[in-house]
């Protein structure tokens, strides 16, 4: 059997029996579920009512309040505000809307006070003022002898007709159902460089610290070593990942039928359009128009993308990760040159999600869709919004010339570093190891 | 005898620290050939270089009167000093592998591995992870799977090291077997003891030089004091003494014996042995006569310590 095979096959074996991986493999899932459901199950459950006393001697602006599943509001009007401010520090109510009578009703825009014990939160804050500032507004214009029911007649709803240049119907929301597909697509690209890139790294120190490197490479060449170990650890990887999928799939599906929770990623297309029966025909046609983006996208196209991006991104970083590996003895050592690598695969994930979103065809955007490093990521959210096609070829282009690159490099630190024991090396010394 | 390893003028420099500066030396096919000095004297850069683990900055390697190639992988056997095996990984699958690494076939490195197995007497260990061995029994099968392959040149380092004296006593009459059957031994030590008992050959490396290669009989030789000592049972020593040291110079020496003799050690220099043996003779008993050879410690002190 080839040498390669053989040890990719090694470290295949060695990963998937290793008691952790098993254990990560499918604990995880079952981990990742109960967390959704809890998050499904704390979000489906009413929050506490919370009971506003309103003392409202104007007698205007009560009515403005209703009541809801978060607040109830009682009209005190009668009861002395002393007495209410006793029941509020009491915490008979969670607070107390206080107006008193002014002359003038433009005076109640600076007169109307909240007692409450505990800071209220920012929306209540806002929703009192809007109530109150509504009906201030109201009453200026009946004042200025204008009907207000009129003005209610007179507002105008604009509901802009989103198409494309080509003449098609298109929905508004579909750059967050892209960035959603791409961000998907970059974020496993990002968690599996992380994940498998450590596990290549921990293999290399492991072998370094048993000392069977140098029987090992008495008989292979270092650079078979090093790609044996990150294709091997990367098909346990894709392994772990399917696992996860199926697994992940079932349990998500089979809880959210016995929990009866709407709204779980769990649900089918034929629960979503069903559901969507209920409601009316126009917001119908909306969720169709979606469906129909959506299976318009280039998916072929971007999976082949995605798998291309992912190799290149993968190999890339693995072979950053095989070169820290060679470089130090032991895990603990590796903070200083972790950081630089971490540091452009976050720059990548927050690039999509803050710039791609806002201007896909940007100069950031396009920049960082080039640059290899950032470019697995940032690409693959872009792809879903139409990016021409000989961008992406001169993406992948640049991604796997530095790929070759970064091997031919880290090759060199690792045949070097795995012979290399005690102290650990400062950057100067690995780029002296660069010229052996 | 044919030449199986040439060295030829290997230098090789590590940034600003030389590890071999010019060195040459040649291995008889089927010896034992003892590689010696001391700590970073860089004889570990020369087996690596052998091993192609590195590469020389300048200089060539003959094995077999070709140069040093990648197909010359399997011909080598080689045991580092740093022994190491994967601790998670079963005995025998291990060994498989490494053997397999080496170019083996399944076939012929499962039927090596049952040979060694049955000849070394740990057959129950296939299954059982390395972590759950000794640190003996993990160097028993770092031997095997040294040498499973068959290669014609084996390389050594420090092979007694973490060896009880027994199983020491098994891996040496293993190494003298296989030396028997023409494989030749490159053995890299500190232990001068194991070199006297077992090499033909030896080679002396001290700061990246060369100081001494040869048989190790013509290096004793190149070595050789004319010291003999000598033990006589006589009733006059004065006398003796007085009349020895008009031709010889001489000193007391003590060297364990049976008698209550005079113990002496004596310089013979130019002179013959059958001379001194004839004043002896004459004046008591004769109990010890002995040249007092070099040892390779002596040699070892003496040529590094110049």
């Amino acid at each position: 059997m080839n040498i390669l095979s053989l040890i990719i096959k090694r470290e295949f074996i060695a990963k998937v029996r290793n008691k952790s991986f098993i254990v990560m493999t499918f604990l995880s899932p079952l981990f990742f579920v109960a967390l959704m459901v809890f998050v499904a199950y704390l979000a489906s459950m009413k929050g506490e009512n919370k009971q506003i006393a309103i003392h409202d001697e104007s007698g205007l602006f009560f009515k403005q309040f209703k009541n809801n599943d978060a607040f109830t509001y009682q009209d005190l009007s009668a009861i002395d505000v002393e007495i209410l401010k006793d029941s509020v520090a009491a915490e008979k109510y969670e607070g107390l809307i206080y107006i008193p009578k002014q002359e003038v009703i433009t005076d109640y825009e600076k007169n109307i006070y909240y007692i409450s014990n505990d800071s209220p939160s920012l929306t209540f804050i806002s929703k009192v003022e809007l109530l109150v500032a509504d009906k201030i507004t109201h009453v200026n214009l009946q004042n200025k002898g204008i009907d207000t029911q009129v003005i209610d007649q007179a507002q105008a709803k604009v509901n802009l007709k989103l198409t494309k240049a080509t003449g098609e119907e298109t929905v508004r929301g579909l750059n967050e159902i892209k960035i959603i597909i791409g961000g998907a697509f970059g974020y496993f690209i990002m968690m599996f460089i992380i994940i498998y890139g450590n596990m290549v790294m921990r293999s290399v120190i492991e072998e370094k610290t048993n000392r069977i490197i140098e029987i090992i490479i008495s008989s292979v060449k270092p650079f078979q070593l090093m790609m044996g170990k990150i294709i091997g650890t990367s098909m346990a990887g894709i392994l772990q990942f399917i696992i996860w999928g199926v697994v992940g799939a079932f349990l998500l599906m089979g809880s959210s039928f016995l929990l009866g929770i709407n709204g779980t990623p769990g649900m089918t297309t034929v629960e979503v359009v069903n559901t969507a029966g209920s409601i009316s025909p126009e917001v119908l046609g909306d969720i169709q128009n979606y469906v129909h983006e959506i299976l318009s996208l280039p998916l072929l196209s971007m999976f082949i993308y995605f798998i291309v991006f992912f190799i290149g991104g993968y190999f890339l970083y693995s072979s950053l990760y095989a070169a820290i590996g060679a470089a130090v003895d032991n895990e603990t050592d590796t903070q200083q040159f972790l950081f630089p690598i971490m540091l452009p695969l976050m720059l990548g994930v927050y690039i999509g999600f803050f710039t791609v979103i806002n201007d896909p065809h940007g100069s950031i955007a396009t920049i960082f869709s080039m640059v290899p490093f950032t470019s697995p990521i940032v690409m693959l959210m872009r792809i879903p919004f139409g990016v021409p096609v000989w961008e992406v070829l001169l993406s992948i282009v640049i991604l796997f010339a530095t790929f070759i690159l970064v091997v031919w490099l880290a090759a060199k630190v690792y045949r070097i570093g795995i012979l290399m024991y005690g102290k650990r090396p400062s950057w100067k010394e690995l780029y002296k190891w660069l010229k052996y | 005898m044919q030449t199986i390893l040439e060295v030829n003028d290997v230098v090789k420099k590590y940034s600003d620290k030389v590890a071999l500066n010019h060195v040459s030396l040649s291995v008889p096919e089927g010896t034992i050939y003892g590689l010696l000095g001391p700590n970073g004297a860089g004889k570990t850069s020369l087996i690596r270089i052998i091993n192609q683990i590195t590469y020389p900055d300048s200089g060539q390697i003959l094995l077999d009167g070709q140069l040093l190639n990648p197909s010359h992988i399997k011909d080598i056997g080689y045991m580092p000093e740093e022994r190491g095996l994967y601790k998670t990984m079963k005995v025998g699958e291990q060994a498989m592998y490494l053997a397999q690494l080496k170019g083996m076939s399944k076939q012929d490195a499962k039927k090596q591995l049952k040979y060694w197995f049955e000849k070394l007497g740990i057959e129950e260990w296939w299954n059982k992870k390395i972590q759950e061995l000794s640190k003996g029994m993990a160097q028993k099968i770092q031997f095997v799977v040294t040498v499973l392959h068959e290669p014609k040149l084996l390389i050594l380092d420090e092979p007694f090291s973490g060896f009880d004296p027994v199983n020491a006593n098994i891996i040496k009459d293993e190494i003298i077997e296989l030396k028997n059957k023409g494989t030749t031994i490159i053995f890299s030590t500190h232990r001068m003891e194991s070199v006297e008992e077992m090499c033909d050959h030896i080679a002396l490396i001290n700061k990246s030089n060369k100081l001494i290669e040869g048989k190790l009989i013509d290096v004793k030789k190149e070595f050789r004091t004319h010291l003999y000592q000598v033990g006589i049972l006589t009733d006059n020593v004065q006398q003796l003494m007085i009349k020895l040291s008009e031709n010889y110079k001489l000193t007391t020496t003590e060297f364990k014996s049976l008698n209550n003799e005079l113990q002496l050690e004596i310089d013979l220099g130019t002179r013959l042995p059958n001379e001194l043996l004839q004043v002896l003779t004459e004046n008591g008993q004769v109990t010890h006569f002995v040249e007092k050879l070099p040892t390779v410690n002596d040699i070892f002190i003496q040529t590094v310590s110049k």
